[in-house]
């Protein structure tokens, strides 16, 4: 068995290579700064042709990949990545965003899709979490967080020691949120990941699942571990950074 | 092009062109047949009699000699319609018979022979086909006899000339027919040409003429404005889009812009010009759920997306629906009942039907409460029933409900009531279900929950794989 401590904040440190690559000039400039306002180094290509080369050459973490693109179209580029056997995770980020757009872009080896227009926050969330699939936390069968510690195969939650009795979903919500310890998780990745559904619920239903997980897991304890990022979404870890 | 180049050019008129050809020919065929046997019988009967009389006339000679067969001869060629009959000496000098005339040749000939020759007793001397033999006596005469085939020619005529004016009243029979036919099918068609011209000219309302005979024309023209119809309700629904659009969009667009001006204006601190700006992202989120359900309606009107599909339990869906909002019900203090006891294939999009279902239940927390000061229960209920090839879900809640006279047009495209316009939320949910429920060919449909509003989506089962 397997167990992998996640250091708080630990993975947000490491600098993630990002490449984007996007026609719209305004745009890219616009992450390509907030990428490296995050604190991650991230290079643009303005077309399909240019992107696939640098893809090829450079080292990168994830990659950014508008679905329309000059020279060489968005699902294309990903296509022929991925029949070179190059596993480098792939965003699509289609003004499209319908899902049928969606089914095709992970069809054609994407790995997240994100209609636009999008907010950076969801942006960066994602990415981070698409990095973090290479970690080993992914495919840990106990993921722990400071004291609170879920078990995978026992399917059992505990807090220093004591049992925590969670719903089915409620085990798959903390399950989620612990495999992205230290990292910001937004409502749309949960609605996703969570409920396998990805359009955008008008109330707020994500939150109020969260504050009943938070009740049942913070709720006694001195230190709390799942937090609000305002703006944002959430992010479960030790200490407030 | 000139009507008759339009007539020639119909393939009615080119069916009815081959028909005739066809039928034509094999007139033809049978005319020459009967023809070409008639004359066998009437030549092998001609032969008969001349090899008979062949035989009789050459007893005779050589009974009584050549005076004896000279006086017969000379006496049967007197007859009226008798045969022709030349009988010469070795010489050729004519000894009895009605031939004038006769070309060489064919005296020296034996067998049978066409020929041509003058009677003797006609004046005008005109030169007559017989069919002839020629037969050499003993003693060197030579006989001729042969049968006129003027009787041939008669029978000939009386074959020919029906025939030639019965093909040439099927002819006319068949042009006339095949251009009144064509001229028939060419006026429907041009009928339907020309309400085609104006239907493009912008008159989207204007149909194809169906006589009502039930032919193909009308089955073709049936067809053809049921297309129409539906052409006409998606033009009918893209202009409700755009009004809808201008109208859902602008309203917020202009909110948004009005607050970044009298920030701009009016903020002064820094916390001022923050919290102008977060409210400008949550008004421009806002926008772009509108856009994003407006669009979604207007793509599932505009129909089926195959890739979606997929064999899906219903009750999951409402399960998962259910579940997903149960703690905001209980925030609430609603009670939430999922009533899905029993698995529900459907072929479908789970997506888009999650989606219908979290936006009714969105609604009805929202719309289906018993309204403040107003005793009643608070309890919304998501239910999936198997009816036959019918798959029922239902959201209902115990709220003030929509008038009688108000739910037909409520789920018709994009009608919002009033009522949701004034409050929060794009208010497209309903309509958003009913594209759902339409491009699943199903229907949503509002009825009483006495108190409050049921929302029904009836969605046919499609081809699942499970029974």
């Amino acid at each position: 068995m397997s167990v992998c401590r996640v250091a708080a904040a630990a993975p947000l440190e490491s600098v993630m290579r990002i490449l984007v690559i996007e026609d719209d000039i305004a745009a890219a400039e616009y992450i390509v700064k907030a990428f490296g306002e995050s604190g991650h180094l991230a290079d643009h290509a303005a077309d399909g042709e240019d992107g696939l080369h640098m893809a090829r050459e450079g080292d990168y973490d994830v990659l950014v990949v508008d679905r329309m693109l000059p020279k060489r179209d968005g699902l294309s580029v990903i296509e022929t990545l991925r029949a070179e056997d190059r596993q480098t995770p792939v965003l699509i980020l289609s003004a499209l965003g319908q899902v049928d757009d969606r089914v095709r872009g992970l069809r054609a080896g994407g790995d997240d899709y994100l209609p636009k227009p999008y907010a950076f926050s969801e942006l960066l969330a994602r990415v981070e979490a698409l990095a973090r699939r290479r970690t080993p936390a992914a495919a840990a069968t106990v993921l722990k967080v400071a004291d609170l510690e879920l078990d995978r195969l026992a399917r059992r939650v505990t807090r220093a020691g004591t049992e925590i009795v969670l719903q089915p979903r409620e085990f798959r919500l903390l399950e989620y949120l612990m495999t992205h310890a230290g990292q910001v998780v937004t409502r749309t990745m949960l609605l996703e990941n969570v409920w396998d559904y990805h359009f955008d619920p008008q109330t707020n239903v994500i939150d109020v699942h969260i504050s009943r997980l938070r009740s049942k897991i913070d709720k006694g304890f001195s230190k709390p571990l799942l937090h609000t990022m305002r703006g944002a979404g959430y992010v479960i870890r030790d200490g407030i950074r | 092009m000139t009507a008759f180049g339009k007539l020639l050019r119909t393939t009615a008129f080119k069916i009815m062109a081959v028909y005739l050809a066809v039928f034509l020919a094999f007139a033809a065929t049978l005319v020459a047949y009967l023809g070409w046997h008639t004359q066998v019988l009437l030549f092998s009967q001609v032969q008969e009699t001349l090899d008979a009389e062949i035989a009789a006339l050459s007893d005779i000679y050589s009974r009584g000699g050549i005076r004896r067969l000279a006086a017969v001869v000379d006496w049967r060629s007197r007859q009226p319609g008798s045969n022709i009959y030349l009988l010469t000496t070795f010489q050729g000098e004519t000894l009895a018979g009605n031939i004038a005339e006769l070309p060489g040749s064919h005296l020296s000939a034996e067998g049978w022979a066409d020929i041509r020759y003058r009677r003797m007793e006609e004046a005008d001397g005109r030169e007559l086909r017989a069919m002839a033999r020629a037969f050499v006596l003993p003693g060197g005469f030579r006989l001729v006899i042969g049968r006129d085939l003027e009787e041939r020619e008669k029978v000939h005529a009386v074959l020919a000339r029906p025939m030639r004016w019965a093909l040439a009243v099927v002819l006319i029979l068949g042009i006339t027919g095949g251009a009144f036919v064509t001229t028939r099918v060419l006026r429907r068609v041009d009928a339907i040409g020309a309400s085609a011209k104006a239907i493009m000219d912008g008159n989207l309302s204007e149909r194809l003429p169906v006589a009502g005979t039930g032919d193909e024309f009308d089955r073709l023209g049936s067809s053809l404005n049921a297309m129409l119809e539906r052409i006409e309700g998606l033009m009918r629904g893209l202009k409700e889009v755009s009004d809808n659009i201008a109208h859902d969009l602008k309203t917020p667009l202009t909110r948004l812009r009005n607050r970044a001006e009298e920030a701009l204006r009016t903020a002064r601190t820094e916390d001022d010009w923050r919290a102008a700006l977060e409210d400008t992202i949550a008004e421009a989120d806002g926008l772009i759920g509108t856009f994003n359900a407006l669009l979604m309606i207007a793509r599932a009107e505009a129909g089926r997306v195959d890739g979606e599909m997929t064999d899906l339990d219903a009750a999951e869906v409402v399960q998962t629906v259910g579940e997903l909002y149960e703690p905001v019900a209980e925030e609430k203090a609603v009670t939430l009942i999922v009533d899905a006891p029993e698995p529900v294939p459907l072929s479908g999009s789970r997506e888009l039907i999650g989606q219908a279902l979290a936006n009714l239940v969105d609604n009805a927390l929202k719309y289906g409460l018993p309204q403040d000061g107003e005793a009643g229960e608070r309890e919304i209920t998501i239910a999936v029933r198997n009816d036959g090839d019918v798959v029922v879900l239902t959201v209902a809640d115990r709220g003030p409900g929509i008038d009688a006279d108000d739910r037909e047009r409520a789920v018709e495209r994009f009608v919002r009531l009033e009522s949701s316009r004034s409050r929060p939320g794009s208010g497209l949910g309903l309509s958003l279900a009913a594209a759902v429920a339409r491009l699943h060919g199903g229907i949503l449909a509002l009825a009483d929950n006495s108190p409050g509003l049921k929302v029904v989506i009836l969605l046919p089962r499609g081809a699942t794989q499970a029974a």
